[in-house]
């Protein structure tokens, strides 16, 4: 490249570094901190000065009973999110769809996108009182329907049901907002010449409606599948305890104890790195997948 | 269209209807049930009296929190790092995302410059090697550690960036062949054009360091440099008062309900969410939704 070139495109240059020596520093310096999933790690020997063991941590991770049992704990938590968090935002913009009231769709639309922009620390502390055994509301309303006290943060059985239903009680309003604009982008003469043809409201939903939304629907589909081994860290490590952890407990929260509670930082890392892996490789598929047949990009 | 309807659709509307306005008001059902704890007696309470409107109307949790020196630090705390991370936040994702809003012919090096950030949404190293860098570069219990980490938000700068490109290109040309340069050129004509994404990116980035919690966990060994998110996840979520008590708790909690006083710092943790909700609502429906999904 020609000198001159070069000169002309130096403030472009200029203008990226700042943000790209962060970047580097605090985003791709970790990525050198992996070594030390393979590593004996000492804190105070420092990251070089560690004993080099190979594949141990691996080996150790694989033979503990609890690493499989984190996995699956994982898997079904999130592929739960997954269908459900596709499901009821779909339904939810079908309805909606159907609303001719503008002043009322807006309402609705107002009401259901509010807790996506609480954090998990707040939904916690009103979950934790809302479903309280002993005085909570639900549980109230439970008792004056004959319903014994239902222990849903406490319960093995019920825990991971309760993490799917309040996830989508928080995401499946903001979620409509991709399928209510797909649903712009019909074109309504279809819905005429449909009416002319005699079709019902439910008719039209079924023939025009649900096709036309379906290349958004198989894209956000797609590109859900790099979450399948992210089960949703800010919400179980707000509300789960050690009394669920048998169905509870996921990847991170697992990699999160094994760091700072029993201070096994070599098995938190690998674990760690376990898991960084399979999820690149599961949005690397995902990503071209959606490049390839739905011309989706990035940038 | 057809203007007079079947008995059968008629119910069918009317169903829709109450079904959504039942959903609407099972999403803040919750959070009303809180706010109404937090302003009822503590006999109320305790009787199981309140659902969702206050029983005996009284402000003592509040007035209890307000002198809880704990809270407060914690929310000064926050005020420093929404403000902070805020202009760290917005600076570079402005400078980042103009140079990759070029087209390849303008910037070569755009697409190798782009992948290096974008990788960063795709693999990460993970939460030992992050904490043990932070630790190693004396950021434990700064301010610096909870706003350097995530000092560039690679998903704002694609919404920038898509917002840059969709600019007028005979603006930027006409300016350059007048002997404008990139800086001046950015400065004069691209920011100014582009103010009402960049606040409702903005805004974004208010919101997620207000209820950004967990680097304050991570990284604060003194709690008494937790901003309000991570104060609430101990005092209220984990309920771990060994880290967070003030001496005169004891003596006010005596005449108020421990579920009241939850229920005011929660509802206080989240009024500035409230706050700001009617202007991100009418800014994201447009802003991101064309910014991020592209045909």
């Amino acid at each position: 490249m020609s000198s001159k070139r070069w000169r002309m495109q130096l403030p472009l240059h200029v203008m990226i570094w700042p943000g790209l020596i962060l970047v580097l520093l605090f985003c791709y310096g970790p990525m050198v901190g992996l070594i030390i999933a393979f590593q004996d790690f000492v804190p105070t020997n420092g990251l070089f000065g560690s004993e080099f063991v190979g594949l141990k941590h691996f080996e150790y991770m694989y033979s503990l009973p609890q690493t499989t049992e984190v996995i699956r704990n994982t898997l079904f938590i999130s592929v739960m999110k997954i269908v459900a968090g596709l499901l009821a935002p779909i339904a939810t913009a079908l309805l909606l769809n159907e609303i001719r009231r503008e002043s009322f769709k807006r309402s609705v639309q107002t009401l259901i996108y509010l807790p996506h922009f609480l954090s998990w620390v707040i939904l916690s502390g009103i979950l934790i009182e809302v479903l309280s055994p002993t005085n909570g509301i639900v549980n109230s309303l439970l008792a004056s329907m004959g319903v014994e006290p239902i222990f849903f943060l406490g319960d093995q059985s019920w825990f991971p049901f309760v993490m799917v239903g309040t996830d989508v009680w928080k995401e499946f309003g903001f979620g409509t907002i991709v399928y209510l604009a797909a649903l712009t982008s019909i074109n309504p003469s279809l819905y005429e010449a449909a009416v002319i043809d005699g079709a019902n409201r439910w008719q039209q939903t079924l023939y025009i409606t649900l096709p036309g939304m379906l290349p958004i629907i198989v894209l956000m589909l797609t590109l859900s599948l790099g979450n399948v081994l992210n089960a949703g860290f800010d919400q179980i490590f707000n509300l789960y305890n050690p009394s669920v952890y048998a169905t509870g407990d996921i990847l991170d929260t697992y990699v999160y104890r094994l760091a700072f509670v029993n201070a096994q930082f070599s098995v938190a890392t690998a674990v760690g790195l376990f898991k960084s892996v399979i999820s690149f490789t599961l949005i690397s598929i995902s990503y071209w997948v959606a490049y390839r047949f739905a011309n989706y990009r990035i940038f | 269209m057809v203007h007079r309807k079947t008995l059968g659709q008629q119910a069918a509307s009317a169903g829709i209807y109450a079904f959504l306005a039942a959903l609407s008001i099972l999403c803040v059902l919750p959070l009303l049930n809180v706010l109404a704890i937090s302003l009822s007696s503590a006999a109320a309470i305790q009787s199981g009296k309140v659902s969702f409107f206050p029983v005996e109307i009284t402000g003592g949790a509040y007035a209890f929190v307000a002198q809880k020196k704990a809270f407060l630090a914690s929310i000064a705390v926050s005020a420093e790092r929404v403000l902070l991370g805020l202009a760290i936040n917005m600076v570079l994702t402005v400078l980042v995302a103009y140079p990759l809003s070029k087209d390849g012919s303008q910037f070569s090096f755009r697409t190798g410059y782009a992948w290096l950030f974008v990788f960063t949404m795709l693999f990460s190293g993970g939460l030992v090697p992050s904490y043990i860098l932070v630790k190693e570069l004396g950021m434990l219990d700064t301010l610096w550690a909870l706003v350097l980490p995530g000092a560039v938000p690679v998903f704002n700068v694609i919404l920038m960036l898509n917002f840059f490109r969709a600019l007028p290109k005979e603006l930027q040309e006409a300016a350059f062949m007048d002997g404008c340069g990139y800086w001046k050129l950015l400065w004069r004509i691209v920011v100014p054009l582009s103010l009402p994404s960049m606040a409702t990116v903005g805004l974004f980035t208010i919101v997620g360091h207000w209820n950004e919690w967990f680097a304050g966990i991570l990284f604060m060994n003194d709690s008494a440099h937790y901003p309000l998110a991570s104060y609430l996840q101990t005092v209220v979520v984990q309920m771990d008062f060994t880290k967070i008590m003030d001496v005169d708790d004891a003596i006010y909690m005596q005449s108020l309900d421990d579920r009241a006083v939850k229920a005011a710092q929660i509802f206080l943790g989240a009024l500035p969410i409230f706050c700001v909700y009617p202007f991100l609502q009418r800014f994201f429906m447009s802003g991101i939704v064309l910014g991020s999904v592209k045909e």
